[in-house]
This record gives C-alpha cells, structure tokens and sequence, in this order.
C-alpha cells in the first residue's frame, strides 16, 4: 500500500470529474474489498475520492412499479429492507448469502457489483495474474483452481466474480443506472459484468469516469417462486462454488417464463436464453429441468481442481427449480 | 470465608481487561521514538537471492534502513546458537543468513521506517531478483525418499512393534484397509505474529513478543546476537492464541531485534495475516491402516504406516502412529513413521500435534472395521478395551476413565438409539449421521518453578515465567493462590510471561496446569512455613507446640485449624516485623522414578451429530459431546472453554481447513482468512461437554492431567464417521468438502 490522497466528493459531476483530472484516481464507498486490494497491493491508488456523501443512499418505488436501489445503500440496508424482503425475496436471500453481518453493514451495492475476484494468484503479488499485471499470466490455469470458472473462461483468465447479490439482479433482469462526464446511461445487468476474453483486466464495462447510481429492479421480482442456492465449504463467510438464483412464473401448472442465473462458476453471472426459453410452456419435470441445466451448461469445462462444478451446478440448478416451485403462491 | 476456587467455575481474572482492550498485546506495546518493520517475503520457494535492489525502497520518505543477508549484522556461526527449545533437530533456518532461499515465503528482507505505512509502501519497491530452481513440495510425488528420523526432538518416541501384525493381518478373517490423506494446516492465531523490542539504551532491549515461551525467546536472542542474558527481558504478558505457532521463536523476533541493535532504537515487526502462512504449519500426512479381527470383534492386526513432510534442513517429528498401539488391545502391531524432505517450511507442533492426525485415521478405520464386522462402533471399542499400556511393556495407566467416558458421552448422546444403516435417518433434504470416536493425549508434567509472596497489604503475589495463551493460566494460578491462603480471589495478583520470573517450561503439551500449578503450590506452602514461623516468634500463646499441618489461613489470618475464632492477622504480623512480604519460590521436577511405571493419558469419547444436504453437499454438525477425563479439573468454566475450542478445531479440521500448495511454485495459496476456512459461528451449534471425575495421585501432585489438546483428538474422525452414517460414503481426505462428500472429487 503507498500513500494516497483522500478527498470526499459533495457532488457527483464533481466525483466523476475528479476521477478524470488525476491518473490513478480510485473511487471508495464502503471500502471492503478496496481496502484489502490497496493492503495487500493487488491495486494501487495515487488519489482516493469517497462517495459516501454523494445522495445516492435511498431506496425508493420507481414510476413503472420497479424498485430503486442507491447505489449507495449498504448490502444489509437493502437485504433487510420491506420491499425488498416482500417483492424481491430472491435478492435478499442472496444478499444475506454473502460474507459476514459485519462486512454487509460497510460493503455497498454499487460496490458488491465492482467486488473483485477472489482468484489466490489475483491478490498474491508474488504469482502471475493476468487481471492484476496484464501479460504476467493465468496462475490458476494449472495451478491452485478450486474455486475457479468452468464457463465463458479465456487462455488469459479463468476467475469468477464472487458476487451473490449480481447473481440475483441477474436474474430479475436489473438495470444499472450509471453517470460521467458524458451524462447518465443505463445498462442491463447482463452487460455490466463481462468475460474475460483477452482483457481480464477489465471486470465490467463501466467507463473509466463513470459511477453507478442506482440499481433498478423491474416491477416483477418472482415473489411467489424464486429462490438462491448457495454451496460453499462453510455455512457462512463463504464465497459460493456455485450458486443459483431461480424464478419461475407458473400459471395453471405451466411455466410461463423461468429465469436462471449461476453464480461461482464464471466471470460474470452466467444466464443463456436458451436454457430458459426450453422451460417456457413446460410443466417443469425434472427431465425439462435436467435439459435446461444441460442447456446452461453447455461447454462447461472444469480445469482440474474444479472440475466438480460442473456436476455440482446441475445438482444446483436442479434444486434451485425444485425449491422455487415447493414455495407457495402468494395471493 | 471462601469456598475453595480450585474446582470451582471461576471467572477469567484476565477477562475484563482482555474485553475492555485494557490487555496490551505484543504488536499494541507503546514505546518512545518506535521505528517499524515490514518483511519481504521471498516469491519464489527454492533457489538463490541474484540481487536485492533497494534503492527505491530506502528513496521512500521515513525509510531508515533495508536489512538484507548482504548488509545484515554479524549474527551467530555455529548452528546451535539458533536452537531453541522447540527446535527440531538440523539445520536450524536463520532468517537473513544468507542468499539461499529455501521456502516460499521465506523472509528476505526487513524494511525499517518511522511510520508502518512507509515500510510498508516500500516493502513492496524491494526488487529481489532469484536464480529459482522448481521446488519439490508435493509429498505423494517423493515417498520414495521417506526415511526413518535418526535425530529426533526430546519427547519423540520412535514407533515400537510387537508380535508379528502382517502374518496376524493374513489369519484375521475380517479387515479392513484405507489410507488417510490430511493437508497441511496453519495455526492460524488471531493475534499476528508480532515483536516490540524496547531499546533501553547500552545495548540493552526490553522485548514483547508473541511467544509460548519467553525464556526461549531470550535464549534464542542472547545466542543469535551473542547479548548478556543481564541485558535482555522478553515479556508476553498477554497472546492471543498461538496453538503452537509460538513455540519456537518465529522470525519476526530476530528481524526486529536486529533492526534495534542497527538503529539503537526501539523497533515493531508485525506480521501479516498473509506471513502467517510463511512458518511452521501441521505436516501434510498419508497413513495407511490396516486393522484384522475375529468375527466378535476382538482386535487380531494393528498396521499403522505414516508419511509426513518435513523441510530439508530440519527434521520435524511428532508421534502420528504410536497412538494406534496404545489405544486398543492388540498383541500384533506394526507402527511405522517415516519423514519426506520438501521445500516447504519446517512444519511445527499444532494443536495435538501427531495426534490430531493418527488419530483421525486410527479411529476412522476402526469405523470402517465395525461395518465390516456390522458391529456398533462404540461395542467394538469397548470389546477391546484395555486397562494397560501395550506399548510400554503393558504397564498400567496411573488413571483410565475412557469406560466412563464411553457411557456418560453414550448415554447424553442417545447413542443406543442409532440405526447401524448409513442413510437411515433424514430430516427432508437432510441426511443424518451419528458417528463416535476415541480421543488420547499424553499428561504431562514440565520442570517449572514459581514464586508466591504474601504482601504487607493483606494481598498474594504468585508470579511464573510461564505464559498465558488464552488457556486460563492466569486464572488458574489466582485459584490455587487464593486457595492457598483463604483469600478471595481478587486480593491475588498474578504476574507471569516476564522471563525475570521463576523459570517455566514452553507453555504446550497440555502440561502447564500440571507443571505450573504443582510448583505454585509448593511456593505457596513454603511461604506458609514462612509465616507460622513468623507467627510462633510473636504469638507464642496461641502457635506453641503447634505442627504447621495444623495451622490454616483464612481471610488473611493464620489460625489453628478448628479454631479460626483466634488468629493473627498476617499483614499486622508482617507489619510488626518491618517486612513487606514474604516470599519463596520453589521448583518442582515431575518424579519420573513414581511416574514412570505408568502410562499417564488423558482421554475422551466423542460423539457426533451432522446432517448433510444431499444435493449441496454442505454439512452441519448439529451435535457433539465430548465426554474427556483429564484428572482433576482445576477450573471448570475455563476447562469447559477448553474443550469447546478443541471441539470446533475438531469440526474445523473435518469439514474446512487445509493450505493449499501450487507445487509448480511451492507455495500456499489461500493464505488469508477468506480462503483459509477454519469453523464460523453458523458451523457451530450445540456442544456438550461432560468431565467425567478421575482421580489421579500419580500424574502430579494436584492430579492434574490437561486440556489444551484432548478436545481436538477424535473429533475429526467422528465427524468423518458420522458423514458415512448420513450418506454412505467415506471420504478419506480432510477436510471433508462438498464436492468429496457427493463424490464429484
């Protein structure tokens, strides 16, 4: 960790114009992984700007009858939040999935977006990584991978994102309200995070001066039907090796649209059109589940160490449906 | 009047301070004018230092020195000026002494700044460039160069056999057979490794260290930096946690030491959690068991091989497979222990060292016997009960209550209400497993000597080197101190891990209760004697002709027992004379010529409760009794923490924790607390410990047998054996992982 400057910004053209001024600017909120990334000299910073002043804290209806989550709500506020809790019980649950109670109270949902990976040879200066020194190597590829992606990999890069609570906006098909020096934009979900492809540098496709300002979720959250799996190596405090976020719409017993998002096994929450649009109009066999799971599968590839995911996350998916058909509709 | 605490769930007297932050542990020492250190670690595990670079480093404002093996001071030649009481015999590792590297991680260099932060930020401008050559750190590829220890550390016993167990094996018409896979493990502390060394001027340092032992830091000081003993005091007043890891002097020590004596100035190193991954660690082991029966159960063949890393400049032992002749009664037993050199850092003793691991596998594969016998495995243990030490010529034990352990532990359990059939019992999703094992510890008794004073304020002083690693020594010292004198607790002070107290052995083994508390309580009479003395010069009326085992104190009067209505009080007496107190010490060896002819254990059963999730894998111990008998318990609130702590080690090393190498560059890679798993609360539920009463007039004279270790042994095999009576499988290789458990690895 070198030295830094800190600045809290009041207002947010001036965080995001600070950010362009000075090379090597880095934004912080809650801190929780930056702080371990500076300490541990995973990433360096010349200039910190602290968003915690900026008004972005609130978490309110939208007009189309979605739900508006600040950017700079923490993890618990929006986990235990009513609204939360009785429309989207699904983001809650996955919510409350990850870390500890301690790091939920600091930790952001803009920053649990922009969480990095947990790769060992990421956060170990002392090893190749590909993501922290572009072109020094993949360690994990033949080397200590466990915990690594069986999906959307590249030669260059085979972590996965450790976000719970993504996996979940995933799959309720959330948009990230985002704003620069250009002005504000919107981007879905599913085009936030990215795969690594020849830069795994670069996480998300958020620009260099932007800062996210909400989480929009849409007007449905699954209420009746929707659930997170999580399996990790200890009931708590543990990322996932593979998660599931699931939702179904059933009316009459048929499946009008289900909705499924992996987490622990990719780059970015993995979802394929394919394996849901099999289930629409089905009623839900575990045969239909077990062909949407080999849909969203397909391709996968372990490498070594984790090459168990790939029967764990069918055993993930299958249970993930199961579970969130037991539920009971609500009225 | 006060009942006795000895025996008595007493308070932490260390609580409130710990709590209130009040307690100052070694790297939260104040100190003027400090400077502070950050190490550089070595990136590569196996090779020679080509040039270290400092100059952006020093370039750093605050910077104050670079140490590295090229400029370092003059440190001791002889290799046994860096053995420390711990220490493994070999080549001991000598931190900056020279441009080897041996392990990954290994330090290079130490940066010394005004400010942590500056050292810090140029710790990581310290360019170190290697000739590395690929390290060998993958202990099943190099079985093939195992050999038997020839130098071991004092305390090692070399594995014994007796009758012939392969032609018994061959006879046995049922047996079993399994190898056992446990990783290497880190101790993994929540205090970092840290040392504060005062510079008192003239060359003389005043040190806090994170230690076991204070004594052996300073004589690891004196002997590396060649300083009069006069002219070091170490002092650990306070550790938070060690488990091993403080035994021997850790690096931190002498890196800190030497940056003080360069700058006559009073330097911090702390490590980082990362560093902590950086020393010694529990060995990764492969056993293989082979056990034979007759069809009821009675034990024919006992075969126990073991493999264990060690580095390559020092031979670390610890007795794995001895236990396996111990535990049961068999008359064919073959032991066999063997070391495997690797790049990695000499492992060192954890928690149960030896135990933890042979253990796991005896009491796993005694599981697998009793489903090949379809027999219940608490009646097959039972079957072969025994009430002598096979091992050692069949002398007896000096106590055994394991039976008693076996049927309260039972009985508490619900035992007798298992269904033998793996996957019998479920709870919707959830599988449900029952499973049982034995635990075996040594009772120890260390050469110790302690102080007791009795002060003209009415208050006692006890005081020892000893330190207090969160076991409750503190405590415990205070009870036999108050005990001693019939005072309440709170008129005693207690003053230990300073090493200009009364001398103390390493506080490990599970021996400081016994070593300690039977000195204490020497002390404790001869100040007594002391005082009646005293009191007889000056109250003749009411001591004449009165024999000192006559005599009590209560309250801060010495009285004639029965007679408590007359005394005198001490303080007065000691004021009457012009003496600020009374003092002695005494020194207390174990009487190896008594304790000798007997085998001296502690033991325990375990049983345990898990559901595992039969899509996720995941598993809960919902459950566990620990039923340990250890002799005397001293004090049965810090007792019970004890064995709660051993316990969730125990769940720890079944289900989550294990450092994991790349061999390509020997090195941990999951080393911090996200990826290093030990037991979180959620992993924790219900935990009963019960202390069956045993009484022992052979282990020591306070019949004290120990705790720190007991609560960990077993404990792992019974979880592994509760998770086949769930599911079915058997996983025979820690920890015991989702994916192992649903057969996907």
């Amino acid at each position: 960790m070198n030295d830094f400057t800190y600045y809290r910004a009041r207002e947010l053209n001036e965080a995001v114009h600070g950010k362009t001024q000075k090379p090597g600017t880095r934004f912080i909120a809650g801190g929780t992984n930056l702080l371990d990334l500076l300490k541990e000299g995973a990433e360096c910073a010349e200039h910190l700007i602290d968003l915690n002043l900026l008004p972005l804290k609130s978490i309110e209806p939208l007009e189309d009858g979605g739900l508006r989550l600040g950017a700079l709500a923490t993890n618990a506020e929006t986990a235990y939040h009513p609204e939360v809790q009785r429309r989207y019980p699904m983001l809650s649950q996955a919510i409350l999935a990850g870390a500890s109670a301690q790091l939920r109270n600091m930790a952001t949902n803009a920053g649990n977006l922009l969480q990095r990976t947990r790769c060992y040879y990421f956060y170990d200066v002392g090893t190749a990584c590909n993501k922290r020194a572009p072109g020094s190597g993949c360690g994990a590829i033949g080397g200590v991978n466990r915990i690594h992606a069986i999906l959307g990999t590249s030669e260059k890069c085979i972590a996965v994102h450790p976000s719970d609570m993504s996996v979940a906006l995933a799959a309720l098909d959330a948009v990230v309200q985002v704003h620069g020096t250009r002005g504000s934009r919107s981007i879905r979900i599913a085009d936030f995070h990215r795969l690594p492809g020849d830069e795994p540098e670069r996480d998300t496709t958020l620009g260099e001066d932007e800062i996210i300002t909400s989480i929009d979720l849409p007007a449905n959250g699954f209420p009746a039907h929707s659930v997170y799996v999580k399996a990790r190596e200890r009931n708590s405090y543990a990322f996932a090796l593979v998660s599931a976020a699931v939702a179904v719409d059933v009316h009459e017993g048929v499946i009008r649209e289900a909705r499924i998002a992996l987490g622990g096994v990719a780059h970015k929450p993995w979802r394929r059109t394919s394996a849901e649009e099999s289930l629409r109009g089905s009623t839900g066999t575990h045969e239909d589940f077990q062909r949407a799971a080999d849909l969203l599968l397909e391709g996968a590839r372990g490498y070594g160490e984790n090459d168990f995911k790939i029967g764990l996350a069918k055993r993930i998916i299958l249970r993930g449906f199961e579970d969130a058909l037991k539920k009971e509709v609500h009225v | 009047m006060t009942t006795p605490y000895v025996g008595r769930p007493t308070n932490r007297v260390d609580g409130i301070a710990k709590v209130t932050g009040r307690a100052k542990y070694a790297a939260e020492i104040p100190a003027e004018d400090l400077a502070y250190g950050v190490v550089v670690s070595s990136s590569v595990a196996k090779g020679q230092i080509k040039s270290i670079d400092t100059s952006r480093a020093l370039a750093v404002s605050g910077v104050l020195q670079v140490l590295t093996h090229e400029n370092r001071p003059h440190l001791a030649w002889f290799n046994r000026k860096y053995k420390d009481d711990d220490a493994p015999p070999g080549h001991h590792f000598r931190p900056l002494g020279d441009d080897q590297v041996r392990y990954s991680g290994q330090p290079v260099a130490l940066v010394v700044a005004e400010t942590f932060e500056a050292a810090r930020c140029a710790a990581r401008l310290v360019k170190v460039e290697y000739n590395s050559v690929a390290p060998e750190t993958n202990l099943d590829e190099h079985l093939d160069r195992a050999y038997e220890p020839k130098r071991t550390k004092p305390g090692f016993e070399k594995p014994k056999a007796r009758g012939d167990a392969h032609e018994a094996l061959s006879r046995a018409p049922i047996k079993m057979s399994a190898d056992y896979i446990a990783p290497a493990e880190h101790h993994n502390p929540m205090e970092m490794h840290a040392s504060t060394v005062i510079w008192e001027g003239d060359g003389k340092l005043t040190i806090y260290d994170k230690t076991q032992s204070v004594l052996n830091s300073k004589q690891y000081v004196c002997n590396v930096f060649g300083l009069k003993e006069d002219d070091v005091q170490v002092m650990a007043p306070y550790v938070g946690g060690a488990f091993g890891s403080g035994l021997r002097p850790q690096y931190q020590l002498p890196l800190a030491v030497m940056a003080s004596l360069i700058l006559e100035r009073s330097v911090r190193v702390v490590l980082s959690r990362q560093q902590m991954f950086t020393f010694g660690h529990r060995p990764n082991t492969k056993q293989s068991v082979q056990l034979g029966a007759e069809e009821d159960g009675a034990l024919k063949s006992i075969i126990h091989e073991s493999f264990a890393e060690t580095s390559k400049f020092e031979d670390y032992t610890e007795v794995v497979v001895n236990w396996s002749g111990l535990a049961y009664k068999c008359d064919d037993v073959h032991l066999d222990y063997k070391l495997v050199p690797l790049d990695l850092a000499t492992p060192t003793d954890m928690r149960a060292p030896g135990a933890a691991y042979g253990m796991y596998a005896l009491e796993s594969a005694m599981d697998e016997l009793a489903a090949e016998l379809k027999m219940d495995p608490l009646d097959l243990r039972l079957r072969n009960y025994v009430d002598v030490d096979q091992n050692h010529l069949g002398r007896k034990f000096s106590s055994k209550e394991l039976r008693a352990c076996y049927e309260q532990g039972a009985e508490k359990f619900g035992w007798s209400r298992r269904n033998p059939e793996p996957g019998s019992m479920r709870d919707g999703k959830k599988l449900i497993g029952w499973g049982m094992a034995t635990g075996l510890w040594d009772a120890y008794q260390s050469s110790c000597s302690a102080k007791a004073s009795f002060n003209v304020d009415g208050t006692v002083t006890v005081s020892c080197a000893i330190t207090d690693i969160g076991t409750g020594t503190y405590t415990i010292m205070a009870q036999i101190g108050a005990d001693a004198f019939g005072l309440p607790i709170e008129k005693v002070k207690v003053r230990l891990g300073d090493s200009t107290l009364p001398q103390a052995p390493l506080q490990g083994g599970s021996w400081t209760a016994a070593s300690v508390g039977t000195a204490l309580a020497a002390a404790c009479e001869k100040v007594k004697r002391k005082i009646f003395d005293l009191a007889k010069k000056n109250a003749s009326d009411l001591f004449a002709g009165q024999k000192v085992d006559k005599i009590a104190f209560k309250d801060g009067f010495i009285c004639v027992k029965g007679d408590d209505s007359r005394g005198m009080e001490v303080a007065r007496l000691l004021e009457f004379e012009g003496q600020e107190s009374i003092e002695e010490s005494a020194s207390k060896k174990p009487n190896l010529l008594k304790q000798g002819i007997f085998g001296r254990n502690t033991h325990s059963a375990v049983f345990v409760e898990v559901k595992v999730d039969e899509d996720t894998g995941m598993t809960e111990v919902s459950r566990v009794v620990s039923a340990v008998a250890a002799g005397r318990i001293l004090n049965p609130k810090t007792a019970r923490s004890q064995i709660l702590g051993g316990v969730v080690w125990g769940v720890g090393m079944a289900l989550h924790e294990g450092s994991f190498l790349d061999h390509r560059i020997g090195r941990f890679m999951n080393h911090n607390y996200a990826e290093y798993h030990v037991p979180v609360a959620k992993d924790v539920d219900q935990i009963d410990v019960i202390f069956v009463p045993e009484e022992d007039g052979i282990v020591n004279p306070l019949g004290v047998k120990g705790l720190g270790e007991i609560g960990i042994v077993g404990t792992a095999a019974a979880v592994a054996n509760a998770i086949h009576h769930a599911t079915g499988r058997r996983v025979r290789d820690l920890p015991i992982t989702p994916d192992k458990i649903l057969g996907l690895s």
